[in-house]
Formats: structure tokens, sequence, C-alpha cells
């Protein structure tokens, strides 16, 4: 367990200190603490210090991180009961399936080994769950009042449902395995702050739970993060150089957003340790960008999650381009090998071909025609490429394939890529555009030595705001709350007029240098250029 | 002896005024790098973007690339001219406004599209009449620095007015920018017309004292007037605030905020969907589209009420209806401070309807004294009763004279109900104020019919006609009633307006766009950029972030989440 974090001359991170006296020596060292730093669980009023259930919590590492000067803040977040799978009469629920169609996070078809799907249930909460939960209010944190904050908004309690969605009469809950070879049932939707005794009878209030033993109870887990501004975008800390956040200790919470800053700040410890500059993914460019541009740059108030409307760009940001926006940023950094590489390119170029192969192949009327005519509900010129036929409402790609004008050389994925660039070109293109408009304002790099509090054109808390965070770009200074436009037009007039101070005062020196150079070289030289002038 | 030429060329090197490094960012140069180490044969250079600029490890790279499917798929073109505009257009009206009429007011567009968006409104002189079509495909290609002469037309095609185009290009201008002067008519109608026209033609209204702003930034200014730029705009943002702030209650900016409301609840409804659609009930598309098509609605009518260009050219038509003797003729002698109308104790005098003009806030109003309504034998009374009524149905607004002395008789309120019936053209009732008379004579308070009377009326005003007492509140109450208080000369108000005018433009593209999507049934994430796009546009004043507003009203509304 480490307590603390070895410091070199310079500010920079040496190793880490554990608690038992062993000092270990790294160039670059990431924290990620997960729930565990200064860790409390909850269970009803009932708390005991922990990072999960059954598993001990950190100490003496917030205090140290204090210490070197760094901010600490607590979140709260919680998660369901647990339930035995073999104690659950599943004859009366709803099957949820999986996908028919199976897709994954890689695009790598040797990782794509696909297995049987294991079904999810939905169940619902009844008249009884919601008597119980009302009658106990006072026994839960938030309605008992002896804990204030409140859970991430995307995860209410249910009681919190039931409390404020007071007329629906049902929820749904979702029971999820956990696993294919263990016994637990994740209760989706049913995270409470009840006391342990009461969460079994109320579990068994669920239909097809009637009989139901529980594995572990819900519980809240408090823990210390470090409020994300104090790191820049590439994940490395503003304070001490070589030393990466990453994860909850950001204030972060789910699979996807830990995922996303680990493959970052993996990135940057690596590089950071090689001598090479660190890489910051623009918000523009992905999901993951735009996760760590909010998480430095906005003030969260709860753990933060990604959701799809986080995004500004989301038609541009798809999981279907996932791949051609940042493979070659993988290759770049020497993540993607050659065979990776070629795969990604021999996909790129027989999509790029078939694209071209639609804007050819024209069809004059037949089944196709037809077909499409009456799918759509629009007529067929005479010879149509099928580049236009696909851009119809209604028409994909299948059609062409069941007409034997599909390309038999592309994956469905690949097609359904295809399908995307060709229906919604002006749409991508239109975005495309506007992105690029407003990239070339929004990325102008901010200096880091400004200072804020000596601009008085800025709004007080524009100055104040400015200054903690210090975004790295004009267009992350625009995105700091408090920040109002007429702030940003301030700045960048002071921006322009510090460098034009800048460049007289060289130019001054420039002359002064010169006139001196020339005053001596003139005297030394007079009698010459006299003669000459005579 | 080679000394000294060298020296000299070295001090003017120094001495010539120093343009800023391009505003061009690292890392768009990588992107740029980046497509063309995408083209066909990708070379082995692959750490070449990343290469270390002479840095240390601390200093990071800004990584931001472009999709290489899209690159590739021939768009380039398309993308990279749109690259290179850093900006986006502005216009304003550039001469002084307010005051007495000039001969001569300038209208300025500014920045890259400057010259195409002139091209749209500016037709040259002598050209013959070209098609519609090819007009718009035509584009206008003046030489820098010489004037042309022409007309500026609406986006319907009329002319607004004539002017003198001025193009200067790049970095020949002011601002370092395209710059287009239009030199119109002075009159306020005039360069307001061809501003619109402008902002209508894809142009932004410019922010106070952008045009300079643009100087400064674009290196034109030197270092001693910068100090002065800085100060000048921060002074006039802050003027921008308060003005922005006095508008919240006039102008359109109710209904602008009521739409941005409206839309954030769309995007509520719809995004939540995108994360949440297992949770949640199926979108009632039916619903969403009649809200869209209402709101499309609103803004075109608001578009269509804004033109008050349109009234400060005709003028208003008040009509002064009423009973016999209450008082009419009097008014109007008050009013246009003449002797107009024949004023007599006797009930009927006025049998034909007689005009006066009078000026209310620079606006030309026709007052039309009418003969007293009531039911008559008299056969030349009758037909001056007849066109009262004519009169009255094709005024802009009503004045209802009743007397004072008489209170409200039956007569009274048979002629409201008469007025009331009446409709405009467009449907709507015509804006009626009371005007109760013969003040000084009044011989007990009339306080309890008037209040209960005036909720009929848009307004109430009590006049005496024979000291001109009241004319001054009827005069403001006009105003207020057709919405011109809401424009004083040059004000600030105006200025709100104009932005909201601007606003109201882009948001009804936006809904256009919206409604193609949803007529080429696009998947619903479409039709959230749009609404997007328009939400952005009616929060542009206070540059509100819309994200964090549209979670935190899924979160309210719906019951999701795990």
């Amino acid at each position: 367990m480490v307590t603390d974090i070895l410091l070199g001359k310079n500010d920079n991170v040496e190793g880490v200190f554990t608690f038992f006296g062993m000092k270990f020596f790294a160039p670059s060292v990431i924290l990620t603490t997960g729930t565990f730093m200064s860790g409390k669980i909850w269970v009803g009023r009932t708390s005991m210090s922990a990072g999960r259930a059954g598993e001990s919590a950190s100490h003496g590492l917030t205090e140290n991180l204090q210490r070197l000067g760094f901010e600490t803040d607590r979140l709260k977040t919680g998660t369901p009961a647990r339930v035995d799978c073999r104690t659950v009469d599943f004859s009366g629920l709803e099957l949820q399936r999986g996908d028919e169609e199976v897709s994954w996070f890689s695009f790598d078809p040797d990782f794509h080994i696909e297995r049987e799907q294991m079904c999810c249930y939905l169940t619902r909460t009844t008249k009884i769950t919601h008597q119980l939960i009302k009658d106990n209010l006072n026994e839960t944190p938030t309605y008992g009042g002896w804990v204030e904050a409140k859970g991430p908004r995307y995860c209410p309690s249910i009681e919190d449902k039931i409390v404020r969605f007071e007329d629906k009469e049902s929820h749904q809950i979702f029971l999820e395995p956990e696993g294919r070879n263990v016994p637990e049932l994740y209760v989706q939707g049913f995270s409470t702050g009840l006391p342990e005794r009461l969460q079994l009878p109320l579990l068994r209030t669920l239909p097809g739970l009637e009989n139901c033993s529980m594995l572990r109870p819900a519980y809240a887990v408090e823990y210390d993060y470090l409020p994300a501004h104090q790191c820049s975008r590439s994940l490395m800390t503003k304070k001490i150089e070589g030393l990466f956040f990453s994860g909850q200790i950001n204030g972060t919470t789910g699979y996807e957003e830990a995922a996303a800053q680990g493959i970052i700040s993996g990135i940057n410890a690596a590089r950071h340790s090689d001598g090479k500059p660190l890489i910051v993914l623009e918000r523009e460019s992905s999901y993951i960008g735009t996760l760590i541009d909010d998480l430095v740059t906005k003030d969260l108030r709860e753990p933060y999650r990604m959701l799809t409307s986080r995004s500004e760009h989301r038609l541009l940001l798809r999981s279907d381009n996932a791949d051609s926006r940042l493979t070659p940023l993988g290759r770049e950094v020497g993540l993607i090998d050659d065979r990776r590489w070629k795969m990604y390119q021999d996909k790129q170029a027989r999509i790029e071909d078939e694209k071209e192969r639609l804007k050819t192949v024209r069809i004059s009327g037949g089944d196709l025609a037809a077909d499409v005519t009456q799918l759509s509900g629009q007529p067929v010129k005479d010879s149509s490429t099928l580049e236009t036929l696909l851009k119809k409402p209604h028409i994909q790609y299948k059609l062409l394939d069941k007409h034997g004008f599909g390309n038999n050389m592309l994956s469905r994925k690949e097609k359904e890529c295809v399908e995307i660039d060709i229906k919604y070109e002006g749409f991508i293109l239109r975005q495309q555009i506007q992105l690029q408009q407003m990239v070339h304002k929004q990325h102008r790099l901010l200096p880091k030595d400004l200072d804020y509090y000596s601009m008085t054109t800025l709004s007080l808390e524009a100055r104040e705001k400015l200054s903690k965070v210090r975004p790295q770009t004009i267009g992350q200074a625009s995105r700091v709350g408090g920040v109002s436009p007429a702030d940003i037009t301030a700045l960048l007039i002071i921006l322009e007029s510090n460098q034009r101070k800048a460049q007289e005062q060289r130019r001054q020196q420039m002359l002064a240098s010169l006139t001196v150079d020339s005053e001596t070289d003139s005297m030394s030289k007079a009698p010459l250029t006299g003669t000459i002038n005579s | 002896m080679a000394l000294l030429p060298s020296l000299r060329s070295a001090i003017t090197y120094f001495y010539r005024p120093m343009k800023p490094p391009p505003a061009v960012i690292s890392s768009l140069l990588l992107s740029k790098r980046l497509s063309f180490f995408s083209s066909p044969s990708p070379t082995p250079k692959t750490f070449q973007t990343l290469r270390p600029l002479a840095t240390t490890s601390q200093e990071s790279i800004l990584v931001f690339k472009n999709d290489e499917r899209l690159v590739g798929s021939g768009s380039v073109n398309g993308i990279e001219q749109i690259q290179s505009q850093s900006s986006s257009t502005i216009a304003a009206i550039v001469t002084s406004l307010g005051g007495p009429p000039a001969a001569v007011g300038i209208v300025r567009l500014s920045g890259p599209a400057a010259v195409e968006i002139a091209g749209r409104v500016f037709r040259p002189a002598g050209k013959k009449k070209r098609k519609k079509k090819r007009i718009s495909s035509d584009s206008w290609r003046p030489t820098s620095h010489v004037v042309e002469y022409g007309v500026v037309l609406d986006s319907q095609g009329n002319v607004v007015d004539e002017v003198l185009a001025v193009p200067m290009l790049a970095p020949r201008s002011y601002t370092r920018e395209d710059v287009v002067e239009l030199q119109c008519h002075g009159s306020e109608v005039c360069l307001r017309r061809v501003l619109r026209a402008c902002l209508e033609a894809g142009a932004r209204l410019a922010e106070p004292g952008e045009f300079t702003l643009r100087a400064f930034l674009n290196g034109r200014l030197d270092l001693s007037q910068a100090e002065n730029v800085r100060n000048l705009v921060s002074a006039k943002s802050i003027a921008a605030a308060d003005a922005a702030l006095a508008g919240i209650q006039g102008g359109f900016s109710s209904l602008v905020k009521s739409l941005r409301a409206q839309c954030i609840e769309l995007l509520t409804e719809i995004e939540a969907r995108l994360d949440f659609d297992d949770e949640m009930p199926p979108l009632d598309l039916n619903l969403i589209m009649e809200k869209i098509h209402s709101m499309f609605k609103d803004v075109e009518n608001a578009l269509e009420t804004a033109n008050y260009d349109k009234l400060l050219q005709s003028g208003l038509q008040i009509a002064i209806v009423g009973r016999p003797n209450v008082g009419k003729s009097s008014l109007l002698n008050a009013w246009s401070k003449s002797e107009r109308a024949i004023v007599t104790d006797v009930a009927g005098t006025t049998r034909d309807v007689v005009e006066a003009s009078v000026t209310v806030s620079g606006v030309p109003v026709t007052l039309l004294d009418t003969a007293g309504i009531r039911e008559t034998d008299n056969i030349v009374e009758k037909i001056g009763v007849e066109r009262s009524q004519a009169v009255a149905r094709g005024a802009d607004v009503i004045i209802m004279t009743v007397s004072a002395v008489d209170g409200w008789t039956a007569e009274d309120a048979k002629l409201l109900d008469w007025i009331q019936s009446i409709k405009s053209s467009n449907g709507s009732s015509i804006p009626t104020i009371l005007v109760i008379n013969k003040m000084d004579c009044a011989s007990s308070t009339c306080d309890e019919w008037v209040e209960r009377e005036a909720e009929s009326f848009s307004k109430h005003i009590f006049t005496c006609a024979i000291t001109g007492e009241g004319v001054k509140d009827l005069e403001t109450a006009i105003l207020e009633i057709v919405g011109l208080n809401l424009i004083p000369a040059g004000g600030r108000r105006w200025t709100v307006n104009q932005r909201q005018f601007e606003q109201l433009v882009q948001t009804k593209e936006a809904f256009q766009r919206l409604k193609s999507s949803i007529e080429e049934e696009m998947p619903l994430d479409f039709w959230t950029i749009d609404l997007r796009d328009a939400a952005l546009a009616l929060g542009q004043i206070s540059g509100e972030d819309i994200s964090e507003e549209v979670l935190s009203n899924i979160f309210g509304k719906f019951c999701i989440g795990k």
C-alpha cells in the first residue's frame, strides 16, 4: 500500500513509499486510487473504513498529497445488492437478450472470440416495495438527514426514484449476471441506503426474488479524490512532474471512463519516462478528449460519467470511425504494430474503394430499383448510381446485397461504414466544417505563466477561475465556468498586446545593440568612410 | 565599406512593423501534415508529427486528428477551403445613427466571406438582369479599391437602396480582412434594411468595437493604440451587456427565451433516449414534430412582424371614433395643433373623414377624424357613419373617444361591440385605445366605469381636448402598442432587437435543416444537432452552455440511471 510520493529536487517524482517502509523508484508514477483513498463504506447508519466490500481502505496518502499542496475533496457513489442467481425464480421474468449481432470494443478481429451470450432479466418494483420504502424513509441517509452529500444524478437510489417520481407505480429493475462462473446477480436500478436488515425484505418484494438470498448488501462508498483541475490534459499533475492521476481519483465513475484515462495516462507516463513530449487528445478528437477536457476544466460536483450528450460533435465521434480517428495516433505513439497497421490500412482501402465503386456503378430499372422505390417512396431515375440509391431513406446496404449489387469483400462493419459515409455525407461534412472553423479559434495556446489576477479587464470571477484552472488553450478557457465570451475577448486582446510589447522590447534591444555596434563600427571605420565620401 | 548598406538593411528589417505569427496552431499544422501523410502511399516516416520540437518532456503536443476516412473521401477540398477561413464575417452600420439623418451612411462587411455576402445582396448596375439561379452561382468579383455603383436587394429580390460598393480586399483594409463597404442613403430605414439584407445573406452582426478589435488582432494597429482598443472594447462590452439586460423586457426577448426553453426541452426528450433508451418510454414522434412545426411558425411570425422599417416608411393610420359630440374633432385639432376640423356643440358636425398628419417619435401618423357613429335617418350623416366604419376597419390603431361628462352609455357599449367585431386583415383585432375626453368638465369621478370598461381596451387615457392635456400620454400609449417604444433612434434597445433578429434568422435556418432531416427520415441523433444549433443561436447573448442544462433536465425529468 502506497502512502507517500518520493520527490526529487525539481518537484519531480522519483518513486513511491509504502506502508511497510519500502521505496520503489520510478521516473513516472500513476496514482489510480479508485474508491480506496480514505474510503469508507456505508450500509444504513453504519460505516466502516474500506475501499470496497471486503477490501481495506488506503490511509495516509491523502494527508501526504495535501502536504505537497494538493487540494482534495470527497465523493460518494453506491452499488446495489448482489443476490444468488440460484435462488431466483426466473420463470415469470421477462428475458432481456443480448444483441443478436455482437459488437466489439476492439477493431482487431483476433480478439473477436464469440461466446454464448448470457441473458439479463427484467423485474419491477411492486406496491409493497414502494410501501416498505416509504415506511422506512427515515432510515435512509438522504431522507433521514445524516448524509448531506447527494449521490450522482444518474445513479439515483431506489428511495430517490420513489420519492421524486411519486406518480410512477413501478420502476424497472434489471437482473444482470456478473460472470459466467459466479452466482452473483447485480440488481441494477436498486441501489439503496437502507440498513442491511431491511434490504433482504425489500429485495423479496420483487417478483422472482421472493425467496432469494442476498450475497452482499447494497452500500454507499465515500472516498477522497483530487479535483482534476490540478492535472493538465495529459493527466500529469501540474505541481509534480512525472506524477499522473487516473480514474476515480480524478472524480470519474465507471469502467469506460477509467479505461479512457488509463490509456492516456499510461501512454504519457511511458513517454515521460522516455523523455518524449506528452500527448493530449483535443476535445474534438474523441470522447476520451471530451472526458479529460471536462474533467480538468469544469467544476464537477458529482462523479463524472460519460454520456453521449456531453460531446458537441457526436456526429463525428462515432464508434464506426473510432479507428480512423485514433488508430493513426496509436501508430505514431507505437501502440499499433505492423500487423494491426496493415489491417487498418487494408480496411480503409476497402471502404474507400467500395465508396468509389458505388459512385460509378449505375442501374436502370430492374428489381433493385423497384424495391428502392417501394421502400423509400421515392422514384428511381434511369442510370442512377448505387450511391444515390443508398442516400434515399430506408435504403440500407443490405438491400444491395440482396439484389447482388453488394461487395462480398467487405465485412458487415465495413459495409456499415460505407453506408454511414454515404448516407450522412452532407451532415458529416457540415459538422466537420463547423468543427474546423472552431478549432482554428479555440486551439490557440495560452502561455503557461499568465498572471490572470493582473488582468483588470477580466471579470473578477473569470480571474479567479482562470487562475485556478490555468487552461492550456483559448477554447479550454472559454469552457471554464464563470468565464464569459466578453472575458475571452478581453483575454485575446491582452495576449495580443503582450505579444506586441515583447516584440517592441526585442526591437528596442536590437536597435540599441545595433546602435552601439554601429557607433563603435563607424568610429573605427570613420576615416575610411570619410575618404569615400570625399 | 559594405558594412553600411548591410547595416541599413538590418535596421529596416527590424523596423518593419512585424506581422504577428500566423494564428495557425501547431495541432492544425499537425493534422494538415497528417492528411498528406494519409495519402495513398503511406510513408514510413511515422514519427514525423510527434517529433519533439526541441522541447522538454514537460511540453505536450495537442492532438486533433481528422477522421482519416472523411479526409480520404474526396471532400478534402471543401474542408481545406473552409480551413482558411479563420473567423466569421461581420457587418454593422458604421456611421452614426440617431442624429439628424446624414446624406450618406455606410454598412461595413468584414471577414473572409465579405465579398461573397456582398455579392449576394449587391447587384452592380449596368449588367443585364440575369435569371435568379444564375445570379446565385455567379459570384461578384470586384477589383480592390474600385468603387462600383448598383443596388442592394433583399432576400426576396426587392430593391432596398441604391448604393456604392467599395471593396477593399485583404490585407489592404482597416481590419486586414476582406472588407466591403456599402454606401447607402443616410436614412436609418435604408441603413437598417441594407444591414438586415447582409445579415440574411450570412453575415453576423458585429459586436461593439469588433472591427477595431479585428484590426488590432490582425496586426493592423500599433501598440499605443492597443491600450485604447482594450478600453474601448471592454467599455463597449459592458455597455452591450447593459443593453442586453435592458432589453430583457423588450423586443423578442420573451419569445427568444421561450423558444430556447422549448428547444432545450426537446433536446432533453431526445438525448435522454440516446443514452438511456432501454429505460424510457418510446418517444412520441408526432408530438415532437408538432412542437417543432409550431416553433418554426413562431419564428416566422416574429420575423414577419419584425418589419419595423415597413412601419417607419408607411406610417400609422389612426382612426378616432366615438359617439357624436364627445370631442373627436377637438382631439384631432389639439393633437395636430391646427383648426383642421370644424368644432361645434352640435352633435354630428363632422360628416366626412377629416385627415391630419402628425409625427410621433419620427413615425408619420395620419389621424382620421370621423363622423360620430349613431343610428341616423339623415342621408348625409348616414354616409358619414358608413365612412367612419370603413376608416376604422382599415386603421392600425383605433382611438375610441367617450365623454367623461356623459360616462359610459349604452351607445358606447354598442360601438365597442362593433369595434371588437372588426378583424384586421391578418385576423387579429385592431388595438384600441379608450380616450376619456372632457376631463375638465367631469362632474363626478368616473373611475368606477373606467376601471370596468378599460379591460376591453389596450390602453386608456384621460384627455382634455380643449387644453391639449393628455395628448402626450396618448402618443406614448400608441408607441407602446405598436412596439415602437422598443426602437428609439439608434438607441441601445434597437441594437438588442437587431441581435435578436439575427438570432431568429439563425434559428429559422436551423429549423429549416431540422425539418428537412425529419422529412428525409434521418435518425434522431441528427435532429439534436440542429436543435442544438437553434438553442445555441437563441442563447447567444448570454453565451450559455447547453450541455449541462440538458443533462440536468434529463436527470430532473426522467427516472433513469443505474
